[in-house]
C-alpha cells in the first residue's frame, strides 16, 4: 500500500469516529438553554443593565457565552462602560483578542430572556472535563452590580438539569435546561 | 480667638510630635479618575497634590514640571489640559494605545544638609534649585556642623490601563527605589494578596519600610495604616482589607554610598486602586 492510501484510510477513520462521537453527544444534549430574569426596577432613572455570561474552570480560565451591552451607540461609545462588568472585564473583556464576537447583542429590558448555547460550538467542545462555574454578571448605569454563580460539571449530563439560581438585586431567577 | 499660653504651648508641642509620625506628614500623590478603562481611546483625568488628608488637596499642588508619562510602548507622551491651581494640578491623558501607562516623577542624586556658622540649617541643592553635581564641591563645605551627604532618590507614580494590563512601563531604570510588580497594580482586588518586588539601583532592596493608607482619611478616626517590610529578596505581599484608592509609601536606606555621600536613600510613593469583587 502506498502512503496516500494509508493517509486516506486514516482520514476516513477519523471522520467516521468523530461523526460517531459527536453524534452521541448530539443525541444527549444539543443546547444549553439559559433563562435570565432582569428584574423590574422602581427607580427614577433606569438604564438596562450590561450583562455578561461566561464559564470559568477551577483555574479561572474563562469561556465567553454571552454579552449584552449598548453595541449600537455612535462611535461605539457603549464600550466605555464594559469595564463596569467588573469580574467579566477582568477575566475576558479586557483581553486584546475579543472571543465574544458573535456572542454579543443589545441590552435587554425587564423580563425573562432565554439564550440558547450551542454545545457543539468549537470553544465549548474543546473544554476539558471538570468542575465549572457559570457566571452571570449584571451592571447597571446609576444602579448596582451583581454576579450569580452556578456550579456545573462538564461535559453536561442531562440528568443534572434543570439548574436553578437567583440573584438578589440586579438579577432575578436563572433557569438552566438542556435540550 | 485668644489662646492661653499653656494651651498654645501644648498645641505647638502636639504639632512637633505630630510631624514625627509619618501618618501625619505631608504626603504627595497623583490620583487618576479611573484606573481601568474600556472602549476606544478613553480619557482619564488626574489630580496631583501634596496634602495631609488623603486624597484631599489642601496644602500645595504638585507642579507639572518634571511630570513624565510613559505609554504602553515605553514612549514618553505629553499630558494635556494641564492646570496648576492653589491646591492641586490637574491634567488629562487620552489613552490611544491599549495597555498600561505610567504617570509620575523621578529625581535623585547627591543631597547635603549642614548648619552654617550661625547655626542656620543649609541644604544643597537649595530649595527650588536643581542639583548640579559639578557645583557640589564649590557649594557644600568639606566639613561643617551636622554635615550629612547622601545619595538620595525620590519616585512618585501611578498607573492606568486601557484594556489588558501590560508590563513594558515596569522595566527597571535601575535608578533609585523602584517597584516591580508580581501582581499588576491595575489588577488589585479586595481580599486578594498582591506581591511586589522593590529594587534599589537595580538590586533587590531588603528591609524597605512600607506605609499603606487608604484614602478618605477625613471620614474616619484612625489612619488604619498597614506597615510591611520587604524580605531579603526585596519582596512584599499585601492583602487588601477593603476596596478603595490607596497610597503606598516606601522608604529605603543603606550605608553603601560612594564618597562624598555616606548614605543612600530611596523613597517611593504610588497610588493604587483596589477594586471590589
Amino acid at each position: 500500500m502506498n502512503r496516500n492510501i494509508l493517509f486516506s484510510i486514516a482520514l476516513l477513520l477519523t471522520l467516521a469516529l468523530s461523526t460517531v462521537f459527536s453524534g452521541v453527544s448530539n443525541a444527549a444534549s444539543n443546547q444549553l438553554l439559559i433563562e435570565v430574569e432582569i428584574p423590574r426596577m422602581n427607580v427614577a432613572e433606569y438604564h438596562r443593565p450590561y450583562v455578561a455570561i461566561w464559564l470559568e474552570d477551577s483555574n479561572r480560565k474563562a469561556t465567553q457565552i454571552a454579552l449584552w451591552y449598548d453595541l449600537d451607540m455612535k462611535d461605539n461609545e457603549g464600550a466605555k462602560w464594559l469595564k463596569d462588568i467588573r469580574q467579566w472585564w477582568r477575566r475576558i473583556g479586557r483581553k486584546a483578542e475579543q472571543p465574544f464576537d458573535g456572542l454579543t447583542s443589545a441590552t435587554k429590558g425587564a423580563g425573562k430572556h432565554t439564550i440558547s448555547v450551542d454545545l457543539n460550538a468549537k470553544e465549548l467542545k474543546a473544554l476539558a472535563a471538570g468542575d465549572y462555574q457559570l457566571r452571570i454578571e449584571a451592571s447597571r448605569e446609576v444602579g448596582g452590580k451583581e454576579v450569580v454563580n452556578i456550579p456545573l460539571t462538564w461535559p453536561i449530563k442531562a440528568s443534572d438539569y434543570p439548574l436553578k439560581a437567583s440573584g438578589n438585586s440586579e438579577l432575578g431567577d436563572v433557569l438552566i435546561q438542556v435540550n | 480667638m485668644k489662646i492661653y499660653t499653656p494651651l498654645k504651648a501644648l498645641l505647638s508641642i502636639g504639632m512637633i510630635v505630630g510631624l514625627s509620625f509619618s501618618a501625619n506628614a505631608h504626603r504627595a500623590w497623583i490620583v487618576p479618575s479611573t484606573t481601568n478603562l474600556s472602549g476606544d481611546a478613553p480619557w482619564v483625568t488626574f489630580d496631583a497634590a501634596v496634602s495631609n488628608s488623603l486624597f484631599v488637596p489642601e496644602h500645595v499642588p504638585l507642579r507639572m514640571k518634571g511630570l513624565m508619562v510613559q505609554d504602553p510602548t515605553g514612549k514618553l507622551i505629553e499630558a494635556v489640559n494641564a492646570h496648576t491651581g492653589k491646591y492641586r494640578s490637574t491634567f488629562d491623558l487620552n489613552l490611544v494605545t491599549e495597555g498600561t501607562y505610567k504617570i509620575g516623577y523621578a529625581s535623585g542624586g547627591l543631597r547635603a544638609s549642614w548648619k552654617d556658622k550661625e547655626g542656620k540649617r543649609k541644604r544643597w541643592p537649595a530649595r527650588g534649585k536643581e542639583a548640579n553635581a559639578a557645583d557640589f564641591s564649590k557649594e557644600v563645605p568639606k566639613s561643617a556642623d551636622s554635615l550629612k551627604v547622601s545619595d538620595s532618590y525620590r519616585r512618585l507614580e501611578t498607573f492606568v490601563t486601557s484594556g489588558e494590563p501590560t508590563d513594558k512601563v515596569f522595566e527597571p531604570t535601575n535608578s533609585g527605589l523602584e517597584l516591580i510588580p508580581v501582581t499588576h497594580p491595575n489588577d488589585l482586588f479586595v481580599g486578594e494578596a498582591a506581591k511586589f518586588k522593590f529594587l534599589f539601583h537595580g538590586e533587590p532592596a531588603a528591609g524597605v519600610k512600607l506605609a499603606i493608607v487608604k484614602g478618605d482619611t477625613r471620614y474616619r478616626n484612625d489612619q488604619n495604616q498597614i506597615d510591611v517590610v520587604t524580605d531579603a529578596k526585596g519582596y512584599v505581599s499585601i492583602t487588601w482589607p477593603e476596596a478603595g484608592m490607596y497610597l503606598i509609601e516606601a522608604e529605603y536606606e543603606d550605608d553603601k554610598a560612594k564618597a562624598p555621600a555616606t548614605m543612600r536613600t530611596g523613597s517611593y510613593g504610588a497610588t493604587f486602586a483596589v477594586l471590589p469583587l
